[in-house]
């Protein structure tokens, strides 16, 4: 369970998190989602408590990160796959931590096993690693505890099509066992698969949150008629702001139902009407963020 | 899945790990890299080789045990200090404090860790000192008459000596945070210092000052004074470096 209520950050002047605010359930599986330098790293750091809030409190477990005598064992926590000694291999990181938290040592090999290192990848300097491999160990060491809570930092960064379809498959199956898991990720696709909840930030602020299907309902509507023009007349015709999809439809923001009738009311002929789904999500995605992002841009010209 | 395995008994997820097992884990830490383990492969080195040189070398004044003892934990501390400065600065350059910290997240209990597992690796290598030296006396006995003594005081100092080496890198590993800096620094600083003792009028005042307060606890039992001035140096060159240390460990940002 972790909840951020106003969750603020400033470097210099600069508010780089700003009133972020979500909470995360047991069983359920949150995507936090935004491009790079919206502010999700520093967020997860706040909640970690790797970094102190100017404003607003986050809470892991019903207290403060810091509070939790042995954390590791409560929490698993991956900030960055690339935070391990180059010179220590793969198993010796782990041994580290299981000596730290008080794990016994047999869980370190079942947990190599679990992520897919064999003997001959634990035994290697972690300097001889690739990223997909380091992200691997990352989740073998956040697992270690055995945690009620996960949370990982762009973990399906550099990991093939293959270790993304596995990441997703342990991360569902974790949360399914009644773990709370939040991770974060720059691209929708990776996390919409597995997750129940979305988190959308950009600029520092949350820029939508909802399931996927609520967020798909913001999405809109894709419509298609025999006559795209007089399609276009009757949807301004009701308001609605129709955006053409590039393909002789439109994207409307509106529930298929008032897409349909305002379709009715001018007598046209649909081919094609239903929710955005995926594209939509996507172009939603971007819709919410970019705009943020530019804002960003332009405060950093500046 | 394996993760299920412990689900029902979890003892000690609530637990604090202790300070004996976080000084198990900083012991750790030391030699499990291949910086950490080539390093005290090349104190233990160096030492047999200073034992050798003085064997072949020395006059029979030169190897009895106390001299021997003196020559080797001096020699073991001109290394063994890096190691003590890896110790801090990798958590940083390698960035494993994103790791050590989200198990601890008290820094200062991370620290406190380190220093005794400093402490800890400097005791063992002055045994391995004592052991080398004192193998080599047995090997090859010298025709002094006072070959074996070696005064209670004097072994103390000459683990008092080896324990401050160590100290001060960890300091200065903490206070730099980056082991260039703190390794180019902790060899050249205290040079740079002792430099200043040769201006006559401010001798006297850099005797207090610099780490050549140290060098008399491994050759002779020291008196009174030469303790204010160990006391001196190291709360300058040890206690100063590791409160600032300290300080920057527990505000400074994990990049």
């Amino acid at each position: 369970m972790i909840e951020s209520l106003g969750l603020t950050k400033r470097f210099g002047g600069r508010t780089v998190v700003d009133d972020v605010s979500f909470h995360c359930e047991p069983g359920t599986v949150t995507g936090f989602l935004g491009p790079n330098g919206a502010g999700k790293t520093t967020t997860l750091r706040m909640i970690c408590g790797f970094s102190d809030p100017d404003a607003g409190t986050a809470t892991v477990l019903g207290g403060a990160y810091r509070a939790l005598p042995n954390p590791g064992r409560r929490v698993g926590v991956l900030l960055d796959a690339s935070a391990q000694h180059a010179g220590r291999r793969g198993r010796e990181a782990l041994r580290i931590s299981a000596e730290t938290m008080g794990v016994s040592p047999e869980r370190i090999g079942q947990m190599l096993e679990l992520v897919d290192l064999d003997s001959a990848a634990a035994k290697r300097r972690v300097a001889a690693y690739s990223l997909g491999m380091r992200q691997r160990l990352g989740i073998a060491n956040a697992l270690l505890g055995d945690p009620e809570v996960l949370i990982l930092d762009e973990p399906a960064n550099g990991l093939d099509p293959e270790g993304m379809r596995w990441m997703r498959g342990l991360l569902r199956d974790f949360a399914d066992r009644g773990g709370t898991v939040l991770l974060s990720s720059h691209l929708l696709g990776e996390v919409e698969a597995v997750a129940d909840q979305l988190v959308i930030i950009g600029g520092g602020k949350i820029v939508a949150q909802g399931s996927r299907e609520e967020l798909m309902a913001k999405a809109g509507t894709v419509v298609r008629a025999t006559d795209s023009e007089a399609l276009e007349r009757a949807l301004t015709y009701a308001a609605l702001k129709p955006r053409s999809d590039g393909g002789g439809g439109f994207v409307v923001d509106a529930e298929p139902k008032a897409v349909g009738a305002a379709a009715l009311a001018g007598g046209i002929v649909l081919t094609h009407l239903a929710a955005a789904q995926d594209a939509g999500l996507e172009q939603l995605f971007f819709d919410l963020t970019s705009g943020a992002q530019t804002d960003e841009k332009t405060e950093v010209e500046q | 899945m394996s993760t299920a395995v412990t689900a029902d008994a979890r003892p000690g997820r609530d637990r604090r790990p202790s300070l004996a097992r976080l000084t198990r884990v900083e012991l750790r830490k030391m030699v499990d890299t291949r910086s950490g383990f080539w390093l005290l492969l090349a104190v233990a080195a160096l030492m047999l080789l200073v034992v050798v040189v003085v064997q072949i070398a020395g006059n029979d004044h030169d190897r009895i045990l106390r001299e021997v003892l003196s020559a080797t934990v001096q020699t073991g501390a001109v290394l063994l200090p890096v190691v003590g400065v890896l110790l801090v600065t990798a958590e940083w350059g390698q960035r494993t404090a994103l790791v050590s910290f989200a198990l601890v997240p008290d820094r200062l209990r991370v620290i406190v860790a380190k220093v005794l597992a400093g402490l800890s690796l400097a005791l063992v290598a002055f045994g391995v000192a004592l052991l080398l030296a004192a193998i080599s006396v047995a090997v090859a006995p010298s025709g002094a008459d006072d070959v074996w003594s070696l005064p209670l005081s004097l072994l103390g100092q000459d683990v008092l000596y080896a324990v401050l080496a160590m100290l001060m890198g960890l300091a200065f590993g903490a206070a730099f945070l980056s082991s260039a800096p703190a390794i180019v620094l902790y060899f050249g600083l205290p040079i740079a210092i002792s430099a200043l003792g040769a201006i006559s009028a401010i001798s006297g005042t850099m005797d207090w000052l610099d780490t050549g307060a140290f060098a008399p606890l491994t050759e002779e039992i020291v008196g009174g004074k030469d303790w204010g001035q160990v006391l001196t140096a190291a709360l300058l060159w040890i206690a100063l470096p590791l409160a600032i240390g300290a300080w920057r460990i527990r505000r400074n940002e994990v990049k």
